[in-house]
């Protein structure tokens, strides 16, 4: 699909809007995670307004793409998308982590329509990704299958089986997005578990990988674009990107990882999220 | 006497019962499944010939899916295929799968209610030589916890074809429980296998007080046959109940079995904690409190041997069973 400036602004303005409305979760909610789901909005805004083929009034829709969200840690920025597009009101979002919400602290399939997975545990979707794209490729259907991945989750054995297994079987229409972010609980990934070269890890298990700037939305969009043009091989997106992005004050910060902001600290990301990160001037935020 | 209703072999108590294992019956019933269903598809985790998954391979090349060792992604990938409407049977031994994968199946299948069937192969001591390592005797346990699994445990290779056919219609999930050393095929086409249902196998002469319920499952069910015949001869009545549904449990026949004979003797191939006749003491100490006694591991690994060296070591054999009955019933 041609993705024209408009589309773009519009792409971005939704990534802001998830956002926001992240922070607003996380401080109803008073736990969570806050720098994955903030660092993966602009590609969840792209996915969800842009790459995938999908209808938020039919979540069991047999054309859609499937997105399965392996880090079920981040599935704020899921929700907070989800609900942007129509799948479900925004209010709702507020509900997270809540006695009785759909919307549980990691992602339950069977809770909420759309997610596909129940996931959390790391180093499951990927596998799940892997078979539903084999299955479908025995079935001749053309649906397209993304998997999103952490970066502290390649650390999990089941990844490099399902990795190995993937390229052995040549799934190409399997494309698996990590979320470079370098962070993890502990710490920095290169400290606690180096994964470098991740790159050329996955191209020795047969897979085509390509490397963008995950805040970059054209580049994104660009790069899902051209994985559909590699055959033969499944493909790998590392998305770099920066944890808590959006809001200078816990940018790069593993400690934000697993932790909401307080009210106090939430009205101050706010802003700082209002004004693009200090690009905007504070009286307009 | 044996219960004329479930058309057991003609062969029961003659040498010339057939002997197989209950693994065969995972072959065949895959096979049968696999022609009843298009979507069925069977995925290995490089153990397809002792595991029989070779011969739905054979069938069908096309739906056999090779994952090399590594259950931990067999698991998920079964997740994956259920998501995309296959009917995946997923095999390895029982030692790996459950044991290894227990969290996958826990998360993508048992929460996720995807209806993959678990086959956990070479369960029990009756592994023989190859020594406590592969001698899974928890698995029951671990899967038996887990909500929404089906925990089903055949008596032979006939009732295993059975298990594995009805597991591609139900709905959720299921584990599978087979054994890799002959057993006598005890149960016929005709027998009835429902899953929740227990079969009586041998009941007291008309007239008489049963004085113990021999409660088993899996193939040890034949050896509580055997002991009850010989407990009989001694003129001491009993009940054979033969459970191959662990989960459910048929609480109906237990607590009637309890009411008959006042106690009760679970035999099984597995962790007495945990296990079938765990969930057999939680059953009867609600509904039904008799006494009962709990034939199994008790709090112990396995060791190499051979599987008969093995089920007369750790007192799983019919003569181990009739002496455990005989104390018992004397004791009261």
């Amino acid at each position: 699909m041609a993705l024209t400036d408009e589309d773009v602004l519009r792409i971005e303005g939704k990534a802001e809007a998830i956002r926001e409305t992240i922070l607003d979760m996380l401080v109803a909610a008073g736990s969570g995670h806050t720098a994955g789901p903030l660092g993966m909005s602009d590609i969840f805004a792209s996915f969800y307004f842009h790459i995938l083929k999908h209808d938020p009034t039919k979540p069991d829709w047999e054309e859609r793409d499937i997105l399965i969200l392996s880090n079920g840690h981040i599935v704020p920025v899921r929700y907070s998308a989800m609900a942007h597009a129509g799948y479900f009101p925004v209010e709702e979002c507020l509900t997270l982590r809540k006695f009785g919400s759909r919307l549980q602290g990691h992602p339950e399939r069977l809770r909420l329509p759309g997610l596909e997975t129940t996931s959390g545990p790391l180093g499951e979707g990927l596998s799940q990704a892997a078979a539903i794209a084999y299955a479908f490729r025995m079935d001749g259907k053309k649906n397209n299958v993304y998997v999103l991945m952490g970066d502290g989750e390649q650390d999990e054995g089941n990844v490099w089986e399902a990795v190995m297994w993937a390229g052995k079987e040549k799934l190409n229409s399997l494309t698996a997005v990590i979320d470079r972010n370098n962070i993890q609980i502990d710490g920095m990934t290169e400290d606690i578990m180096p994964l470098e070269s991740l790159r050329a890890k996955y191209e020795a298990f047969g897979w085509h990988v390509l490397e963008v700037n995950g805040h970059d939305v054209r580049a994104f969009i660009g790069a899902v674009e051209e994985a559909k043009s590699i055959f033969e091989k499944p493909v790998c997106i590392i998305a770099h990107t920066i944890p808590g992005k959006g809001v200078p004050e816990i940018e790069f910060d593993y400690k934000w990882h697993g932790k909401p902001p307080t009210a106090e600290e939430a009205k101050r990301f706010m802003q700082q999220l209002r004004s693009g990160a200090g690009r905007v001037p504070n009286e307009y935020a | 006497m044996i219960n004329p209703h479930a058309k057991l072999s003609s062969n029961l108590f003659s040498a010339e019962i057939e002997k197989k294992p209950t693994r065969d019956g995972f072959g065949l019933g895959t096979v049968e499944a696999g022609k009843k269903d298009q979507n069925v598809v069977v995925l290995c985790a490089d153990l397809k010939e002792s595991t029989r998954a070779e011969w739905f391979e054979k069938e069908f090349p096309d739906r056999f899916i090779e994952v090399g060792v590594a259950e931990q992604n067999m698991a998920a990938l079964g997740a994956g295929f259920a998501a995309a409407g296959k009917v995946p049977y997923i095999a390895s031994y029982a030692a790996f799968s459950p044991g290894r994968n227990y969290e996958q199946i826990r998360t993508t299948i048992a929460l996720n209610e995807r209806p993959v069937i678990v086959c956990g192969m070479h369960a029990g001591v009756s592994v023989g030589p190859d020594g406590a390592t592969h001698q899974m005797l928890e698995d029951m346990g671990l899967m038996r916890m887990l909500p929404n699994m089906t925990v089903l445990n055949p008596g032979d290779a006939e009732e295993a074809r059975k298990t594995v056919v009805w597991a591609a219609t139900h709905t959720g999930p299921v584990y599978i429980r087979f054994g890799r050393s002959n057993v006598p095929t005890f149960t016929t086409p005709e027998t009835p296998f429902v899953v929740g249902k227990a079969l009586t196998l041998w009941s007291a002469q008309e007239g008489t007080q049963p004085k113990v319920a021999l409660v088993a499952t899996g193939s040890l069910s034949y050896e509580a046959l055997l002991a009850a015949r010989s407990l009989a001869s001694e003129g001491i009545e009993s009940i054979v109940l033969h459970m191959p549904s662990v989960k459910p449990l048929d609480e109906e026949a237990l607590m009637d079995a309890a009411k008959k004979c006042g106690r009760v003797i679970t035999i099984e191939e597995h962790q007495i904690a945990g296990g079938f006749g765990s969930a057999v003491a939680e059953c009867l100490s609600e509904c039904y409190p008799v006494p009962v006694m709990r034939l199994g591991l008790r709090d112990t690994f396995g060791q190499s041997g051979t599987p008969d060296e093995l089920l007369e070591y750790y007192g799983l054999t019919a003569p181990k069973i009739a002496e455990t009955a005989r104390k018992f019933v004397k004791g009261a």
